[in-house]
C-alpha cells in the first residue's frame, strides 16, 4: 500500500470527522428555521418567491400533503425534462447541432434524473446540448436531491416530536442554503484543478501525429461539483468521472470523493441533534461506517493483488488496471468507488464491469443495502427502516413491547418499515428474473458467463436502490432496459420514501413513554452489533442466491482460472 | 390545485437561480479566475493548438511513445477509433472474458515484437489494460523507460538523452500526497517533435 494511498483515505476520513458536526448543526439551524449567515443575503430573496406563489413559510403539512407535494412536483419537472429533450434541436445553447431526443430515450432520461438516479443510457459528449446539460440535467441535479433531502428533514423533524413543515420552503432552503453555496465552491476548485468551463464549442485539435481530435466542452466544472454533491452521479461524458474532461487529477478525485459524502454524513448527525440523541446518532454513523470501511477493503484488496489470470502472464506489476486511470491508482480509485456506490452517487472513476468478482459483490452490497450513509436523508431513512426492524427483534426476543427515541413501536410502524425493506429486493428479484427469462433481456448481456448475470442484476439493484451507476457492457441503450429500468427507478424512489414518511408521522401521533430501567437502549456498542446483525442477516437471507450466481460463481471460477 | 401555484412558482424560480444563473455565473467567474483551464488547457505548438493538457492522444508509429490501451470507437462508423474524445468508454471487458485476456497477450506480443530487448517482466499491466475512458493521458515512468529502445531506434535520437527527458517529464504525486508517479505521453511526445522538427 502507497503512501499515497493512506494519505488519500485519511485525508478524505479526516474532512469527513472534521465536517460532520458543524454541517451537521448547520443543516438543523437551517431547518428548524434558526438565524444562520447566509439568511442575510438569500431570505429576501426567497421570501419573494415564495410570497409571488403562495408559499407561507411557517405553515405545515401533513404526511399526506406532504408526499403529495413532493410527488407532484417530481412529475412537474418529469414533463418539463421530456419536453426540453424532445426540442433539443430547436433550444439555445446547442454549438453542436445535436438533434431531438427520442421518446423512448426521453422518457428514460427524464425518470432517472428526475428520481436522482441518474442512469444514463445516453453518451452524453455525443447526444446533449449545452442547454440540456445545464439547463435542463444540471437543473435536476440540484432539485432532485434537494426533494429527497426535503422528505429526509421532514422525516427527522417527525421523529423529533416537530410538525413536518412546507415542503416547497424545505425544497428551496435545500437548494440555496446547502446545495448552491457548496457546489459554486466545489465548481470553482474543478475549474482551478483543470474542468473545462465555457459555452465556446468543442475543440477540433490537429495532433502532432497528424490526427484530428474533437475535445469536447461546455460548462463542466459546474456540472461536476453538484453531480456530486447532490449525489446525482450523471456524468457529462459517457465514461463519467473517468474521464480527464470530468476528474482530471488524483485531487479533483479527491474533492469528487468528498463532496459525495459530506453532507449524507452530516445528515446523520443532524439526525442526533434534532431529536436530542446524539448518542444514538453516533451509533448509526458507527454502522455505517464500519459497512463503508469493509466495502472499501473488499474493493481495494483484490484489485491490489490483480486478476490471477494476467498475473500468471509474468508482467512488470500486478494491479488491476483494466477499466482504470492511472493518475488515481488503485487507492484513488477504491475510495471513490466505494464512495459512489455508498452514498448512492452512481458517479464512476473506472469501469465498473471491468472488476474482480469480490470488488463487484461489495459493489452488489452497497445497493442491496442502500442505507450506508445513502444520499442525503434517504440512506437515514433507509437505516432507521432497519433500526425500527432491529428494535422489533429485539423485542421479540425478550417479550417486550420495543421501543425506539421513547415511541411504542407497534403493528402500523413494523407494517410500514417491512413494506419499505420488502419492496427494494422486490424490485431487484423480480426485475432480474423477468429480464433473465426473456430473449429481449439476454440481448442485452456483453460478458459471457456469471459475469453476464451480474450485468443485469446490477442494472435492476442500482435502479431500485436510485444509484445510476451500471455495469457497462449492459445494453441499456436497448427499449426493454430503458423502459423496464425506468420504471424500476419510478417506484424505487416514491413507494419505500412514502411509506416511511407515512411512518414518521404515526410515530409523531404516539404519545412518549417515559424513560425507565426497563427501556431497550438504542446505543451504544450493544445496539450497534445487533443493528449490524439485523442488516447482515436479513439482507444476506434476501440476497445470498443471486450474489452466488453472479460476483461469488465468477469469484470461483476465476481462482479456477476458467475463462468464458 | 392548491398546489398548481407553488409548484410551478417554486419551480420557475429554482430553475432561473440553479438552471440558467449558477451555470452562466460560473462560467463567467471561471473566465475571469482561471481562463486558461476554463477554455479547456489548450497546449500551444507553433501558435497552433495541438493538444488539450489532460486528455490523451492515440501514439501508433514507432518515433513517438505510446499511452496505454484505448477502447473508444467512432460514433458514425461504430469501429475501433483509439483516443476518441467525442465517445470516451472503457472496454467493459469482464476479468473471466476470454477476450480480455487474448487482447492484453496480442498487446505484450506487440509490444515485445517492436521493441528490441524488451521482456514480459518489463512491461507494467497499465500498458496493456485499457483505461477507464480511453482517453487516459498517463502512463507510468516504468511504462515509457521500456519504450526508449523503439523511439531511439525510430528517431535516431540518443537513449541517454530519451532516458533524460522521460525522467525530466515524470509528475510527482499531486502536492507529493494524492495519486502517484506519472508521465503526460502526449507533452512527452510534444517534446519528442520538437528534437526532430523543431517549434517552440
Amino acid at each position: 500500500m502507497s503512501v499515497q494511498t493512506i494519505v488519500t483515505w485519511a485525508v478524505v476520513a479526516a474532512i469527513f470527522a472534521l465536517t460532520v458536526k458543524p454541517l451537521g448543526t448547520y443543516i438543523v439551524r437551517v431547518f428548524t428555521f434558526q438565524p444562520t449567515i447566509l439568511d442575510k443575503p438569500l431570505r429576501p430573496l426567497e421570501n419573494a418567491v415564495f410570497r409571488m406563489f403562495g408559499v407561507d413559510r411557517d405553515s405545515n403539512m401533513t404526511a399526506k400533503q406532504y408526499g403529495i407535494a413532493f410527488v407532484l412536483s417530481n412529475l412537474a419537472w418529469m414533463i418539463l425534462s421530456y419536453v426540453f429533450l424532445r426540442m433539443q434541436g430547436i433550444l439555445p445553447f446547442n454549438p453542436q447541432h445535436f438533434g431531438a431526443i427520442n421518446p423512448q430515450l426521453a422518457f428514460n432520461t427524464a425518470t432517472s434524473f428526475t428520481t436522482n438516479t441518474n442512469w444514463q443510457a445516453y453518451s452524453g459528449e455525443n447526444t446533449m446540448s449545452y442547454f440540456s446539460q445545464f439547463a435542463n440535467l444540471g437543473f435536476l441535479q440540484f432539485v432532485t436531491p434537494a426533494a429527497g433531502g426535503a422528505v429526509g428533514i421532514a422525516f427527522l423533524r417527525a421523529l423529533s416530536g416537530r410538525k413536518l413543515g412546507n415542503y416547497f420552503v424545505d425544497l428551496t432552503l435545500m437548494c440555496t442554503r446547502l446545495l448552491l453555496p457548496l457546489a459554486i465552491v466545489v465548481g470553482l476548485i474543478m475549474v482551478g484543478q483543470g474542468v473545462p468551463e465555457t459555452l465556446a464549442p468543442y475543440l477540433h485539435i490537429h495532433t502532432i501525429s497528424g490526427q484530428t481530435q474533437v475535445v469536447p466542452r461546455g460548462p463542466i466544472a459546474s456540472w461536476e461539483a453538484i453531480e456530486h454533491l447532490g449525489n446525482n452521479g450523471g456524468g457529462y461524458t459517457n465514461a463519467n468521472s473517468a474521464n480527464p474532461l470530468e476528474n482530471p487529477t488524483p485531487f479533483t478525485n479527491v474533492v469528487q470523493t468528498v463532496a459525495m459524502g459530506l453532507i449524507p454524513v452530516a445528515f446523520f448527525y443532524a439526525f442526533g441533534v434534532m431529536t436530542g440523541r446524539k448518542k444514538v446518532a453516533w451509533t448509526l454513523i458507527g454502522v455505517a461506517g464500519t459497512i463503508f470501511a469493509v466495502l472499501l477493503a473488499m474493493i481495494y484488496v483484490p484489485e491490489h493483488l490483480g486478476n490471477p489470470l494476467i498475473n500468471a502472464l509474468g508482467l512488470n506489476t500486478h494491479a488491476n488496471m483494466v477499466g482504470k486511470e492511472l493518475r488515481f491508482g488503485i487507492g484513488g480509485t477504491s475510495i471513490f468507488e466505494t464512495a459512489t456506490m455508498s452514498f448512492t452517487t452512481g458517479s464512476v472513476a473506472s469501469a465498473h464491469d471491468s472488476f474482480l468478482p469480490i470488488p463487484g459483490l461489495a459493489f452488489f452490497t452497497a445497493m442491496f443495502l442502500n442505507l450506508v450513509f445513502g444520499g442525503k436523508g434517504v440512506g437515514l431513512i433507509n437505516m432507521m427502516m432497519f433500526v425500527i426492524i432491529a428494535v422489533f427483534l429485539m423485542g421479540l426476543m425478550v417479550g417486550r413491547t420495543p421501543e425506539f427515541l421513547g415511541k411504542k413501536i407497534e403493528t402500523r410502524e413494523v407494517s410500514l418499515a417491512s413494506i419499505a425493506f420488502l419492496l427494494h429486493p422486490l424490485l431487484i428479484l423480480v426485475g432480474t428474473a423477468l429480464a433473465i427469462a426473456l430473449p429481449v433481456g439476454l440481448k442485452g448481456v456483453y460478458n459471457p458467463g456469471p459475469q453476464g448475470f451480474s450485468e443485469i442484476l446490477y442494472g435492476f439493484s442500482s435502479a431500485a436502490a436510485n444509484n445510476g451507476s451500471a455495469f457497462g457492457g449492459l445494453g441499456a441503450a436497448l427499449p426493454f432496459y430503458e423502459v423496464a429500468l425506468g420504471v424500476t427507478v419510478l417506484i424505487g424512489r416514491y413507494a419505500s420514501l412514502m411509506a416511511m414518511l407515512l411512518l414518521g408521522e404515526s410515530l409523531l401521533r404516539k404519545k412518549t413513554v417515559p424513560v425507565t430501567s426497563g427501556t431497550m437502549r438504542t446505543e451504544g456498542w450493544l445496539f450497534g452489533g445487533i443493528l449490524l446483525g439485523a442488516i447482515v442477516v436479513l439482507n444476506a437471507l434476501t440476497f445470498f442466491p443471486v450474489a452466488a450466481l453472479g460476483p461469488l460463481a465468477n469469484h470461483y471460477l476465476l481462482m479456477a482460472h476458467h475463462l468464458f | 390545485m392548491r398546489l398548481v401555484r407553488p409548484i410551478l412558482g417554486v419551480t420557475l424560480g429554482l430553475w432561473l437561480l440553479l438552471g440558467i444563473g449558477y451555470p452562466l455565473a460560473m462560467t463567467g467567474i471561471s473566465q475571469v479566475l482561471f481562463p486558461s483551464q476554463a477554455q479547456g488547457n489548450l497546449v500551444y505548438l507553433n501558435g497552433r493548438v495541438v493538444a488539450s493538457r489532460h486528455v490523451g492522444q492515440y501514439f501508433s508509429t514507432p518515433q513517438y511513445f505510446w499511452g496505454r490501451p484505448s477502447a473508444t470507437l467512432s460514433v458514425s462508423t461504430g469501429k475501433p477509433k483509439p483516443y476518441n474524445a467525442f465517445a470516451s468508454a472503457p472496454s467493459n471487458l469482464g476479468p473471466t472474458n476470454a477476450a480480455l485476456l487474448n487482447t492484453i497477450k496480442a498487446r505484450i506480443e506487440h509490444l515485445l515484437a517492436t521493441t528490441p530487448g524488451l521482456t514480459v517482466n518489463q512491461i507494467p499491466a497499465s500498458l496493456v489494460e485499457g483505461s477507464g475512458s480511453g482517453l487516459d493521458p498517463n502512463i507510468s515512468p516504468q511504462a515509457a523507460y521500456i519504450q526508449v529502445p523503439r523511439v531511439a531506434q525510430a528517431t535516431g535520437l540518443s537513449e541517454v538523452f530519451l532516458r533524460q527527458l522521460i525522467t525530466q517529464s515524470i509528475e510527482a504525486p499531486q502536492f507529493g500526497l494524492f495519486g502517484r508517479s506519472r508521465i503526460n505521453v502526449t507533452l512527452l511526445n510534444i517534446q519528442v517533435y520538437r528534437m526532430l522538427h523543431g517549434g517552440t
